[in-house]
C-alpha cells in the first residue's frame, strides 16, 4: 500500500516539476508534429481528391473535415484547461497555470477555425452563413472563454492574481461543453443531431469517415505538438532564474 | 471518384469543387493558417525568450 501511494505521489511531482517535464517533452513535440502533419496532409488529400460528392450537398462537404477536428480539438483544450484549473486551484501547482497559458491561445485559435470554416461551409449548403442556434452560440462562447483566458491574464499585473482568476475562469467556463455537445440534442438547430456517437453505427455512409478519423487524429497530434511547444516556452521564461534553465542554455548552440 | 479522371480539365473541375471551389479553398486555407500559426508562434516566442536571456547574462558577466 506505501509503495503505490509512494509511486502516485512521485509521478504527481514529477509532472509538476517544470525541469522534468521541459528534459523529457522536446522529442515527443517534435514526434507529435512529425504524425500530426502527415495525418493532416493525408486525411486533407483524401478528403478533397478521392472521397465523392456528396448526393445532397456535393463538393462543399468536404469542408467537414477540417471543421470537425477544429472544433473537437478546441473543446478538448478546453477540458484540459479546465482540469488545470481545478488542479491550480487545489494544490498551486506551477505546472498547471502555465499549461492554461499555454493551451489558451492553442484554443483560441482552433475555435476561431472552427467558427470560420463552419461560417464558409454554410454559405452554399444551407445558404447563410449563421445562425444563431445552441450549437454556434455555445462555440462562441467557447470562444470568449478562451479570448478571456488569454486576456485575463495580460491584464492583471501580478502573475498570482492572474492565475487565480484565469483558473477560476477555466472551471467556470466547463458548463459550456455539455452545452456544446447536447445542444443539438436539447434543441432544434441548424446542425443536424450527431452522426457519430460511440457505441452506434455512424449514420454517415462509412467512404466519407476515413478522411475525417485521419484528420481527427491528426489534429489532435498536430494540438498537442503545439500545447508542448507554447509550455516549454513558458517554462523558460517563468524559471529563467534558475540554474537548469542556464545549463541547458549555454550548453546549446547559439 | 473525384480524381480518377485524365486530362488538364480535370484538375479544374477538381478545384471549381463542383461550383463550391471558393469556399472550400477558403476554408482550407484558414484552418491550414490556424495549423501553422499554432505550431510556428511559440517556437518563434522561445527564439526571442532566448535571445533576450543570453543578452541579459552577458550584461550581467560584463558587470561583474
Amino acid at each position: 500500500m506505501a509503495k503505490r501511494r509512494g509511486w502516485l505521489r512521485q509521478t504527481f511531482h514529477k509532472t509538476g516539476s517544470p525541469r522534468w517535464f521541459f528534459h523529457g517533452s522536446r522529442p515527443w513535440m517534435i514526434g507529435l508534429f512529425a504524425v500530426g502533419g502527415v495525418l493532416v496532409l493525408t486525411g486533407s488529400v483524401w478528403g478533397l481528391g478521392f472521397v465523392p460528392p456528396d448526393r445532397l450537398q456535393g463538393d462543399s462537404f468536404r469542408i467537414l473535415y477540417v471543421h470537425v477536428p477544429a472544433v473537437h480539438v478546441a473543446q478538448s483544450v478546453y477540458v484540459a484547461i479546465a482540469v488545470a484549473g481545478v488542479v491550480f486551484l487545489v494544490w498551486r501547482m506551477k505546472m498547471a497555470d502555465l499549461l492554461i497559458a499555454a493551451a489558451a491561445p492553442v484554443g483560441l485559435a482552433l475555435t476561431a477555425a472552427a467558427l470560420a470554416t463552419g461560417i464558409v461551409w454554410g454559405m452554399p449548403t444551407w445558404g447563410t452563413g449563421w445562425v444563431w442556434d445552441a450549437r454556434t452560440v455555445s462555440t462562441l462562447v467557447l470562444l470568449f472563454l478562451f479570448f478571456g483566458l488569454v486576456a485575463l491574464r495580460q491584464a492583471l499585473a501580478r502573475p498570482e492574481r492572474a492565475a487565480l482568476a484565469v483558473s477560476l475562469l477555466a472551471v467556470v467556463g466547463v458548463v459550456n461543453l455539455p452545452l456544446i455537445k447536447y445542444s443539438v440534442e436539447w434543441f432544434t438547430t441548424l446542425h443536424q443531431p450527431p452522426s457519430i456517437r460511440i457505441g452506434q453505427k455512424p449514420a454517415i455512409a462509412p467512404v466519407f469517415l476515413g478522411p475525417l478519423a485521419c484528420n481527427a487524429l491528426g489534429y489532435y497530434c498536430w494540438t498537442a505538438g503545439a500545447v508542448i511547444a507554447a509550455l516549454r516556452t513558458r517554462i523558460v521564461e517563468r524559471e529563467a532564474g534558475a540554474d537548469w534553465v542556464r545549463e541547458w542554455l549555454s550548453g546549446k548552440p547559439a | 471518384m473525384a480524381l480518377r479522371q485524365t486530362g488538364v480539365t480535370a484538375v479544374g473541375d477538381w478545384l471549381a469543387m463542383g461550383g463550391h471551389g471558393p469556399f472550400v479553398w477558403t476554408a482550407y486555407g484558414i484552418s491550414l493558417i490556424a495549423l501553422v500559426c499554432i505550431c510556428v508562434l511559440p517556437l518563434l516566442r522561445m527564439r526571442g525568450v532566448l535571445r533576450r536571456l543570453r543578452r541579459r547574462w552577458t550584461d550581467q558577466e560584463r558587470e561583474e
